[in-house]
């Protein structure tokens, strides 16, 4: 499979926008499940960002970004699901799933 | 609501202000020859074919390792935040979803251990077979959300473990056998990380099953 | 076949547009999901761009993280996510109808 010069460049361009768009909705939006969705966007970005550079390298593939980013997915699976049943308690404790309102709705 | 949205708050500002700030960054970054040299040049003592496994599961095995103890503390951690709610799924009636599921489960379990073999000439390794088993036993415990036949705690417990250990054994071994912390002796290699990897499918599979039942087993007491 | 009838050109040009149009697709499901209201809604958009996510990275030359991601970021997140989503309408449900009884 070959990748021309290009196309990294647009996967580049995509990861740091998928980063930032992850991190405007981490800070904005209230609601936990929201929250969670965002950190996993935000890990999105950051793989495709390893998987840019290693497709730009000069020596051909890089196997090794590949295989951090197979460690990055697992491991933020399981962070997910100890995030999603914190978020659970904090529904049963507070009876609110979402921060509270002191700044602005939504 | 929609108007908000668009108003220039500071967080929009400071989000574009990174935005912008990272493209430039990651427009000039300098070409550089990566890893891909190294790793062609050792791949003769791999002990697999393929560049992605011989990484994963020789040359950074520490990090591999790390990571499958941190699945297994995933599991720890939820279980130690209570006990698991039933699914909140009907059982699915009619002949239609069981039908299908025998003859899907054994497909599935065919491919996941495929998936792993294959990792050591080409796509794919213990984290793909892992994965589709544990999605297969996902399927599973969906399907019968009031009689979910788990194994007994202790099995569970060892099936989750199994990873771990027998990757900290093989690389104790290799430790004394003085190949250094997770070195393998060449001649072996190719036996021991299909070992490895073969456990470690089966303890992701397991666990990614008990992370989505969540909480420890209602019916088990865990305080001996 | 055809492909082996065109001009490399072409071929090229295809493929630039063809990730043209994966990215921002990719930035449009993002961007949909985490502004909506409808929590479900964003979850389901979620599995999507986990689907998505795995066709870009067999673009990028990576296979394995796209058969990782197929089977681990869309499969079993989005179980995950689901599970999650129907017990905390659970709880919702629970609340509001001790809510009423008191």
């Amino acid at each position: 499979m070959t990748v021309d010069v290009i196309s990294p460049q647009i996967y580049l361009l995509c990861g740091v926008l998928l980063f930032v768009l992850g991190l405007h909705a981490l800070v904005v939006r209230r609601h936990l499940l929201l929250k969670i969705l965002a950190v996993n966007i935000m890990g999105s970005g950051v793989f495709m960002l390893l998987l840019g550079v290693a497709a730009r390298g000069e020596g051909g593939i890089d196997p090794v970004p590949h295989a951090l980013v197979i460690t990055g997915i697992v491991v933020a699976v399981s962070a997910t699901a100890v995030a999603l049943v914190l978020m659970l308690k904090v529904k049963a404790a507070t009876g609110l799933a979402r921060l509270p309102l002191s700044g602005p709705e939504d | 609501m929609i108007r908000r949205r668009f108003a220039l708050s500071p967080a929009l500002l400071m989000s574009l202000a990174l935005a912008g700030l990272l493209i430039v960054v990651v427009l000039d970054l300098p070409p550089q020859p990566g890893l891909a040299g190294p790793v062609a040049q050792a791949m003769d003592q791999a002990g697999v074919g393929h560049p992605v496994t011989a990484v994963l599961l020789n040359f950074r095995g520490y990090d591999t390792f790390l990571e499958l103890a941190v699945l297994m503390l995933a599991v720890l951690s939820i279980w130690s935040l209570g006990r698991r709610d039933p699914i909140p799924a009907r059982p699915v009636q009619g002949p239609v979803m069981h039908g299908t599921l025998r003859h899907l489960i054994p497909v599935a379990v065919v491919t996941g251990g495929y998936l792993v073999w294959v990792g050591s000439s080409d796509s794919g390794g213990a984290f793909q077979g892992g994965a589709v088993l544990g999605a297969a036993g996902v399927m599973l415990m969906l399907s019968l959300p009031r009689e979910m036949p788990m194994p007994p705690a202790l099995l569970q417990r060892l099936g989750l473990s199994l990873g771990v250990f027998a990757f900290l054994a093989v690389g104790t071994a290799g430790l004394l056998a003085g190949h250094g912390f997770m070195g393998y002796p060449p001649a072996w290699a190719y036996h021991l990380i299909l070992g490895i990897e073969l456990a470690a499918a089966v303890s992701i599979a397991l666990t990614l099953v008990l992370l989505f039942l969540g909480g420890r087993s209602r019916k088990v007491r865990h305080d001996r | 076949m055809q492909n082996h009838a065109m001009p490399d050109e072409i071929t090229t040009w295809l493929l630039i547009g063809f990730d043209v149009l994966l990215a921002l697709t990719l930035l449009g499901v993002a961007w949909r999901l985490l502004a909506g209201r409808d929590l479900f809604r964003s979850v389901v958009l979620f599995i999507a761009f986990g689907l998505l996510l795995s066709l870009a990275w067999v673009r990028l030359a990576a296979p394995d993280v796209a058969l990782a991601e197929a089977a681990i970021g869309a499969g079993v997140t989005g179980a995950l996510l689901l599970v999650a989503l129907g017990r905390l309408r659970r709880l919702e449900n629970r609340s509001r109808r001790e809510g009423k009884n008191t």
